[in-house]
């Protein structure tokens, strides 16, 4: 916020964020204290709240989807769950005057769809419209992801100036079409395909792309480049919103332990095999009760496993990645400790032994009805 | 021996134990070729061994590009896979190495 706020409070630029995390209101006191350090004292600064679900869901005894148990089945293990809200809090503290607006769990294009919703007056029923603002919050949400970064591929798909990649500008007039470009002297590029990389990153169904304002549909959408870095999108339209909205749950899931270990040269492959099936040997020897056990070899199979093409040649290096789920931090420290032991235990040149343990947060999710989830704007003291 | 990679680019996305993968030809004269050679079936055997769940594929003819949804295919998912790309982000560059 220290670096962004300057720009923006100097030029009259409102700032949308998700930064609030699980505690918006804090965040939004925090942001009120930088406003007052930094002497910009024409802010106002608002809180959207309301995303934090965890006591519906415990009173709902929910189904947590991935774990097919009820809420009251992992009620020692919850952690949290935060409902993805929609774009309509957003746009109300813009309407009552907020030139900052800090919220917690929304969706993403939710934070480009509020100020659309806000500027342009789009009533909460205006489906095509709703649609078209899903769309331009999803072409934005990921930054750099449309002006050419995670794109490049020397030789088949080259971008240049990557270690200055230009984010994007989305340009939304209020008939909902999109035009995409960023500053001319940024690095990157703003192409059909890096906008049609964007625009079907992460979605399942283009027809039906489920957000809490509006079911999307960019099935029928055109992308057009009017000149260079200038790409305009249009024609995607949208459906009523879905009853109920996705809540992210998070429940502490045990302990993962790992370890590796490298090997090099004429045999690299097979001493790093030999070194996985010792390690496999030893946690059974020791004790170790592991959920699942993993054993790959970086530079060979940890991608893609049983689908790795076969190749006739040998990798000139090949690293050991041992990794296990425990229920215990101490459990998951000794998958690492029996990697390093190889060092004096194991075949022979292995170097670089690296070891971690992790507890784990993981993240499931839930359906809440949606009249259930009541958002609210808080103004805070600036 | 020609690949997808020589006619057409690819990201993929991720929702909890599901990977979204899309595939858009460069030159869209291109797509008729995708929608009649890369099929929902050839791509599960594409990814067997990765792939545990049923794929589906979505046409997209306006934008000259297919979109996969891969069910059961990223490990128990991203925030507690033992994988080392618990995302999946590398299967497209899989996808990809097809043969056409």
């Amino acid at each position: 916020m220290r670096a962004v706020l300057p720009h923006c409070a100097t030029q009259g630029v409102k700032i949308v964020t998700n930064m609030g995390a699980a505690n918006p209101l804090a965040a939004a006191r925090r942001v009120a204290a930088i406003c007052k350090d930094l002497g910009f004292k024409n802010q106002r600064v608002a809180a959207v709240t309301g995303d934090d679900v965890l006591d519906i869901l415990r009173a709902d005894d929910a189904d947590i989807i991935e774990t097919g148990l009820r809420a009251s089945q992992m009620q020692a293990s919850l952690v949290s769950a935060n409902a993805y809200i929609g774009a309509r809090p957003i746009a109300d503290a813009l309407d009552q005057g907020a030139t900052i607006v800090i919220t917690g769990r929304v969706s993403d294009p939710a934070l480009f769809l509020g100020p659309l919703l806000h500027e342009f007056g789009w009533r909460d029923d205006d489906w095509a419209n709703l649609g078209r603002g899903v769309m331009a919050g999803h072409l934005l949400e990921c930054a750099g992801q449309i002006t050419g970064g995670y794109f490049a591929d020397p030789g088949v798909k080259d971008i240049s100036g990557l270690a200055r990649l230009g984010f994007p500008i989305g340009i939304v007039d209020e008939t909902g079409a999109i035009e995409i470009t960023k500053l001319p002297e940024s690095g990157g590029a703003v192409t059909t395909a890096t906008c049609k990389e964007q625009l079907l990153y992460e979605i399942g169904d283009p027809a039906a792309y489920m957000q809490p304002d509006v079911v999307a549909d960019f099935s029928n959408v055109r992308v057009n480049e009017i000149a260079r870095d200038r790409v305009v999108l249009s024609g995607a339209s949208g459906k009523p919103a879905p009853p109920t909205l996705k809540c992210s749950v998070g429940y502490r899931d045990g302990f993962i332990g790992e370890g590796q270990m490298s090997y090099a040269g004429p045999g690299a492959f097979s001493r790093a095999k030999l070194a996985g099936e010792i390690v496999r040997e030893r946690l059974g020897i020791v004790g170790v009760a592991t959920s699942e056990l993993r054993i790959d070899i970086i530079g060979a199979d940890s991608l893609h496993g049983a689908a790795t093409p076969q190749t006739n040649s040998e990798p000139y290096e090949a690293r050991l990645r041992v990794v296990g789920r425990t229920e215990t931090a101490a459990a998951a420290q000794l998958i690492g400790e029996e990697v390093e032991s190889l060092y004096t235990n194991g075949p022979a040149g292995g170097g670089g032994a690296w070891k971690g343990v992790k507890p784990i947060v993981a993240i499931a999710s839930a359906y809440i009805a949606r009249e259930k989830v009541r958002p609210a704007v808080t103004f805070v003291e600036t | 021996m020609r690949k997808l990679r020589d006619i057409a680019h690819s990201r993929t996305g991720d929702k909890g134990e599901t990977s979204v993968i899309s595939l858009i030809a460069f030159d869209e004269a291109d797509y008729p070729l995708l929608r009649d050679l890369v099929t929902a079936d050839r791509v599960r055997a594409h990814f067997a061994g990765i792939v545990h769940g049923e794929v589906i594929r979505y046409e997209i003819p306006s934008l000259g590009a297919l979109n996969f949804v891969l069910h059961k295919a990223l490990a128990g998912g991203v925030t507690r896979s033992l994988a080392l790309d618990a995302h999946g982000k590398s299967l497209s560059s899989r996808l990809l190495d097809m043969e056409i």
